[in-house]
């Protein structure tokens, strides 16, 4: 703020308290004279209360001296008037940084015992388990979850089942850098509704085995082997998922998987690198890597 | 002066009156005015282009305010859970600010890029399809809306009247930017940039 408007703010301050100090002094008296009394027309009650200009409660007086003195010491504690910055020298952001320091010093000596344990140690740590779970509870389990089982479209991370891999480094890695799954929309290349449908029922029942007479074999083979693999094992490198067992992503029934066909999908995992840091990350890591276990 | 005349006259009073309830506003609101940390837009915050800016129309439409605040104060416990604490600056372009003043949901001046696009279609849709416990309502509505093109034109141009920078592009692209998006893709762009500005940790 310009030292103009600094001084705007300090003038316009210092005269309301003023002004009030005044207003107070102007109303204080020691009651109507006796000629007002009896000029008075005014309504009397249970005798001599009347409505004329009666002194203050003393009791409101001094409370209200008593917010007076209370400005007084309050602006010179604090920077409200701008132009000085108040004996304490506070500020918002210099509270926030304390407390941030604060914060700081209580938990680094924690993240550095952390970072000097590998994942099996952190796992087995239970004071890193529980931050985990409160990270996990922040800014995992909107998608994945409370109890990290997932919803349709968003994996469930208790069970084995890994789409982009399960191994520590794997998850951290998705958790710092974020995923970014494309299942092409393939109704097109497909042909018609007779393919569509064929291709459903191969897909649903490949968790039996691979029905090589099918008629959608062929196209699988063509179309759908590069991610999914020559067995529907699935492929961690693009988090295709393993189509030769019965987890499924986004539901098992006819119509999403047809629509997963016809629409393809786009599955994202936001990036938290930026939102939570290195340190954090890889506790996170460790935690969703013994939820599976 | 007797206080009697002010109690009598009562054109006089009201004079008085405004000119007391009005120094707190003179003293606390007008030096803001002038301060560039409130008025200048903070690094990277620029006019919103017109899918987000009708998809903020729909925010305050539906009164997301109401149960979502858009305000981070400085506090670790704040910025622990949602991102880096607001500043003034982000707010330059928002007419109202949406700060809100009451979380039964969660803040959301830092929401965007935390989850997908689909997690928010989803959601939105249906919230307890991802969230079993929420009490958030669905909103299926937005999904089969289309956004008027026309309308789009005439809000930029308001806004640039008031002193938002739009270009004159920018207005005759109006139209054709929300040709075709639907109000729960206005939507979901809006909250995807909320607080991307300022998110990193």
């Amino acid at each position: 703020m310009s030292s103009a408007w600094a001084w705007y703010v300090f003038v316009g301050t210092v005269v309301s308290i003023l002004a009030c100090f005044w207003l107070i002094m102007f109303s204080k008296r020691q009651g109507p004279s006796p000629d007002e009394i009896a000029g008075s027309e005014a309504h009397v009650w249970d005798e001599d209360i009347r409505e004329l200009n009666n002194p203050l409660p003393r009791w409101w007086l001094w409370m209200f001296i008593g917010t007076l003195i209370w400005s007084i010491g309050y602006l010179i504690y604090y920077p409200g008037l701008v132009v000085v910055d108040g004996v304490a020298k506070w500020s918002q952001v210099a509270q926030y940084e304390a407390e941030m320091a604060a914060a700081e010093e209580r938990y680094a000596p924690l993240f550095e015992r952390f970072s000097a344990m590998d994942v099996e140690a952190l796992v087995n740590d239970p004071q890193a388990m529980s931050l985990g779970s409160s990270l996990f509870a922040n800014y995992c389990a909107q998608c994945h979850g409370s109890s990290a089982q997932g919803a349709p479209g968003f994996p469930n991370l208790t069970d084995e089942e890994w789409l982009w891999g399960g191994e520590p480094a794997q998850i951290e890695q998705a958790i710092l850098k974020g995923r970014n799954a494309v299942m092409p929309a393939l109704g097109p290349a497909l042909g018609g509704e007779s393919e569509v449908t064929a291709m459903v029922e191969y897909v649903k029942s490949m968790q039996d085995g691979q029905d090589t007479s099918s008629p959608a074999h062929a196209k699988y083979m063509m179309l759908c082997i590069a991610c999914h693999g020559p067995t529907g094992n699935g492929n961690p490198i693009f988090g295709a998922p393993n189509l030769a067992n019965d987890i499924w992503l986004y539901g098992s029934s006819d119509t999403v998987i047809r629509k997963t066909i016809m629409e393809g999908r786009n599955g994202v995992m936001p990036a938290h690198e930026a939102l939570i840091g290195p340190d954090r990350a890889r506790i996170l890591a460790a935690y969703v890597y013994s939820l599976s276990r | 002066m007797n206080h009697q005349k002010v109690e009598k006259n009562i054109n006089l009073m009201a004079i008085l009156i405004v000119i007391v309830i009005s120094i707190g506003g003179l003293v606390e609101i007008v030096p803001l005015m002038a301060s560039s940390s409130v008025m200048e837009p903070y690094e990277g915050i620029k006019p919103y282009p017109a899918v987000q800016l009708a998809g903020r129309d729909i925010y305050v439409r539906e009164g997301c305010y109401n149960c979502h605040s858009q305000q981070i104060r400085p506090f670790r416990s704040e910025t622990e859970r949602y991102g880096p604490y607001s500043v003034a600056g982000e707010f330059v372009y928002d007419r109202p600010f949406q700060f809100g003043s009451k979380r039964t949901g969660p803040d959301l001046a830092r929401v965007g890029k935390r989850y997908s696009d689909e997690w928010h279609r989803i959601h939105l849709l249906k919230p307890q399809d991802l969230v079993p416990d929420s009490n958030m309502p669905s909103y299926p509505w937005l999904a089969t809306t289309m956004l008027d093109g026309e309308l789009m034109e005439r809000k930029l141009r308001t806004l640039k009247m008031l002193g938002d920078p739009y270009t004159d592009a920018d207005i005759e692209g109006a139209a054709a930017a929300v040709e075709g998006v639907t109000e729960m893709d206005a939507l979901i762009a809006y909250l995807q940039n909320l607080g991307t500005a300022r998110s990193a940790r």
